[in-house]
């Protein structure tokens, strides 16, 4: 299988000094659904932005065989599909149309291309009817389906999506987690929901105070009830 | 849940058109230079920043208190957002919030717009902005102090130039109108002080550097400090005049036309408010204010343009 | 929550919400205008511009009372007008005593004020009309296109995204403040109103940083999709024949209004 992410020696450090990752390397191959889990302030969010690049960290990232540069950061990004956690951050169009055509229009894709895009996306979401809508009238269930389609319609190699589940009641959440488990796409998702792990990922890597600290199959990772203690985490 | 309305919100109605055209022209140049200004200097991260400002500025102008005798205290937050923001940016952002209200809330009317944004936004953040930077360098305790000030003053400008825009459309008297809304403004204006520098000394708790050196607050020139003094000064000389010596105001008004204009009905950019070659019909007066909105609407639009070139 | 109370749209499908909302916003601001410009007393004009209201009303599928239940908003504004009532030279219509004035009404001065008023509560049912009839994401892409700097319908439109959601953080902090300002029995609750404008502008400071973290997420989310500083857009709107034939017919009309109004 084809490499399209690897991650080699990142690290980090915010204005304060605080060091949030400490040397990281992992690969993702196509086809990969990976969960990224650990306690808060393990660094998870921080990696992610590393991965299209919007923060530049020591160390390389590479996406697709090639080595994120300043040059080559819009064609990154438009192959790194990332989802914020808060989807009134990721939504902050008027309405879905203009929402999800906002990546497209921003690769500088003609008109008619950006509309069969938006279409296209609407639809893997499973949210067609939702065109027109404005947003601060969706649920939050919603509001995270179409914040996966904002991304979709760049048509990224690789879906990057931060805590996905949370804040959604019981039936969003299974509706979320079914649509993950349709998108045939390669997926990195953060997130503190262990039953959505245990379900949907075969593979876990698991983060602790900037490092990756377990990378493997999840069956195993959270059969060591030992290991889940020591790093903050639940046995399902 | 309701939106309450403002009391500076001029509705349609009230303002004439050559008055509206004149605060239209004058908020359309500033806004221009604004507009030029932070698509220079500012980065690209300022466009969501002013965006959600400005929702900022919408939602805060919510947060009421009770004052006394059932009224309460609220910000319009003109000062603040020119103080936080920079003023170019502080005066998109509530030029903005001023669109919305009348647009969305009829919250002010629409052909009276310019001036609603000139009172409100404009003049709010020259004062707030100017009086501020020009103890940018002193002690935060000084520094709030200034801002409270100049929010008060802020108000009773906005106060002051709705009055004499009323007076000059002839909708108000101007002693009875200036007293009116300086002496409820001075009122509201304490409580814009009071939130105002609440709001700052807050900020330069909690993170003094959005307010310190290199940040956009920081980025308006010591040309400000000018803008906000003569504004200032504006405000302390006519208020007095307005309210207790009318006379002398109506004499300079009449001198120039103004009155006559505010009193008839508005079409009288064009002398006589007929076309000498029509004589005096119906149909000469009418193409008479058909030409005058036109000219009106051709310097709008033209500087409209000739900003937008720059911006794209 | 949803504050759905901030949502001016009424959808009813009618001809008028499929009209594009450039000619929606061009013929709105021609009427405002045309009330403006209308000499006082020239009441056959003002009534044939009510005329035009409510048949655009009628159109518009919104029940005869929907604009005017809604446009008594401007009038405590009319307190400023009150004036004119004294001031205007004109032949007495009466006189009275009000605390240590005498006052009187004068017929030119009655005519201004009530002309005034009609052209306030004229202009405000046509805006009223305006935002009932089109979605304010539409009335934004109708000021792009009329050439508004991409800068400003930009911030209007956060302005409108982050509305609701800012306001729902006003009422949590609104809410959070009510549940502890209890008072001991028989005093009166809360401090001085200096110590309460510090607790609002404490509020108004924590909104602001919060209000300024989140353009920060925001920006960032922008990045993630390609945003390099340049906003691209995309115009959704475009102009069919009707709405051609409805401006044109319609500004013709608002122009007649003005020829009857002057002789």
């Amino acid at each position: 299988m084809t490499n399209v992410l690897s991650v080699r020696n990142l690290r980090f450090s915010y204005h304060d000094h605080h060091e949030a990752l400490r040397g990281v390397s992992f690969d993702l191959c196509e086809g990969d659904k990976v969960a990224l889990v650990g306690p808060n302030g393990a660094g998870k969010s921080t990696l992610m932005l590393h991965l299209n690049g919007i923060l530049r960290g020591q160390g390389e990232v590479m996406v697709g065989g090639e080595r994120l540069t300043r040059d080559n950061l819009p064609a990154i990004r438009a192959m790194v599909g990332l989802v914020f956690q808060n989807p009134d951050d990721q939504l902050f169009s008027p309405t879905v149309f203009e929402d999800v055509a906002f990546g497209p229009l921003h690769m500088g894709l003609p008109k008619d291309e950006v509309i069969a895009r938006v279409e296209a996306a609407l639809q893997a979401v499973r949210m067609s009817n939702y065109r027109d809508r404005m947003s601060h009238h969706l649920s939050v269930g919603e509001k995270k389906r179409i914040a996966i389609a904002t991304v979709l319609s760049m048509k990224p190699q690789i879906l990057v999506l931060d805590e996905p589940t949370a804040g959604l009641d019981p039936r969003a959440r299974r509706t979320l987690i079914n649509l993950l488990r349709d998108l045939p796409i390669t997926m990195l998702v953060s997130t503190h929901d262990m039953r959505m792990v245990q379900e949907l990922f075969p593979r876990t890597i698991v983060m602790d105070e900037g490092l990756i600290v377990a990378d493997g199959r999840t069956e195993d990772i959270l059969a060591d009830e030992k290991f889940l203690n020591e790093h903050g985490l639940e046995k399902v | 849940m309701h939106y309450a309305p403002a009391p500076l919100h001029i509705p349609d109605g009230f303002l004439n058109v050559t008055v509206s055209a004149i605060c239209w022209v004058i908020t359309v140049i500033v806004i221009g230079m604004a507009v030029s200004r932070t698509n220079k200097s500012l980065g690209e991260k300022q466009v969501p920043l002013m965006g959600i400002m400005a929702a900022f500025i919408f939602a805060a102008q919510m947060i009421n208190f009770p004052v006394a005798g059932g009224t309460s205290g609220h910000l319009l937050g003109g000062a603040l957002a020119a103080i936080v923001l920079g003023p170019w940016a502080g005066m998109l952002v509530m030029t903005a919030v001023i669109a919305v209200q009348g647009l969305l809330f009829q919250d002010g009317g629409l052909l009276v717009m310019g001036a609603n944004i000139l009172n409100m936004g404009l003049l709010t953040a020259a004062i707030g902005y100017g009086l501020y930077r020009s103890v940018m360098n002193k002690s935060t305790g000084t520094k709030l102090a200034v801002a409270g000030v100049a929010a008060w003053l802020s108000v009773m400008a906005g106060a002051l130039a709705t009055a004499l825009q009323l007076w000059l459309s002839g909708t108000s008297s101007l002693q009875t109108v200036t007293i009116a809304m300086l002496s409820v403004h001075a009122l509201i204006g304490i409580g814009e002080a009071l939130i105002t520098v609440a709001a700052l000394s807050f900020i330069f708790r909690t993170r003094p550097d959005l307010l310190g050196e290199g940040s956009v607050s920081a980025e308006g020139g010591r040309g400000w400090i000018a803008a906000g003094v003569v504004v200032s000064l504006l405000v302390v000389l006519l208020s007095p005049l307005a309210s207790a010596n009318p006379d002398g105001l109506e004499r300079v008004a009449t001198d120039l036309g103004f009155i006559e204009a505010g009193q008839a009905a508005p079409y009288e950019i064009i002398p006589n408010y007929t076309l000498p070659f029509l004589g005096e019909t119906p149909l000469s007066t009418i193409l008479a204010g058909a030409i005058g909105a036109l000219i009106v609407l051709g310097i709008v639009v033209a500087t409209g343009r000739s900003l937008q070139k720059k911006t794209s | 929550m949803h504050f759905d109370a901030f949502d001016r749209y009424h959808d009813t499908g009618s001809f008028i919400h499929r009209l594009d909302p450039r000619v929606k916003v061009v013929v709105t601001v021609a009427y405002i205008l045309s009330n403006a410009l209308l000499p006082d007393g020239a009441w056959t004009a003002f009534g044939l511009a009510w005329l035009f209201l409510l048949f655009a009303s009628a159109l518009s599928n919104l029940g005869p009372g929907f604009t005017f239940k809604r446009s008594f908003i401007a009038l405590p504004f009319a307190l400023a007008a009150v004036t004119v009532l004294f001031s205007i030279p004109g032949s007495p219509l009466s006189t009275f005593h009000f605390l240590f004035w005498n006052l009187t009404i004068t017929d030119m001065g009655l005519l201004r004020f009530v002309s005034i008023v009609v052209r306030s509560w004229l202009s405000v049912q046509m805006a009223i009309l305006l935002v009932a009839t089109t979605r304010f994401p539409d009335i934004v892409h109708a000021l792009e296109h009329l050439r508004v700097p991409a800068i400003l319908t930009t911030i209007i439109a956060f302005l409108y995204r982050y509305l609701f959601v800012l306001v729902d953080e006003v009422f949590r902090l609104l809410r959070a403040r009510e549940a502890r300002s209890a008072a001991a029995p028989g005093s009166r609750s809360g401090g001085s109103a200096a110590w309460r404008a510090r607790v609002a502008g404490n509020m108004a400071g924590q909104l602001f940083l919060r209000s300024y973290e989140r353009s920060d997420r925001v920006y960032n989310a922008m990045l993630a999709r390609g945003y390099t500083g340049r906003l691209n857009t995309i115009h959704p709107h475009e102009m069919h024949r009707m709405d051609y034939i409805v401006t044109v017919l319609a500004l013709f009309i608002i122009l007649l209004f003005q020829l009857i109004g002057r002789i």
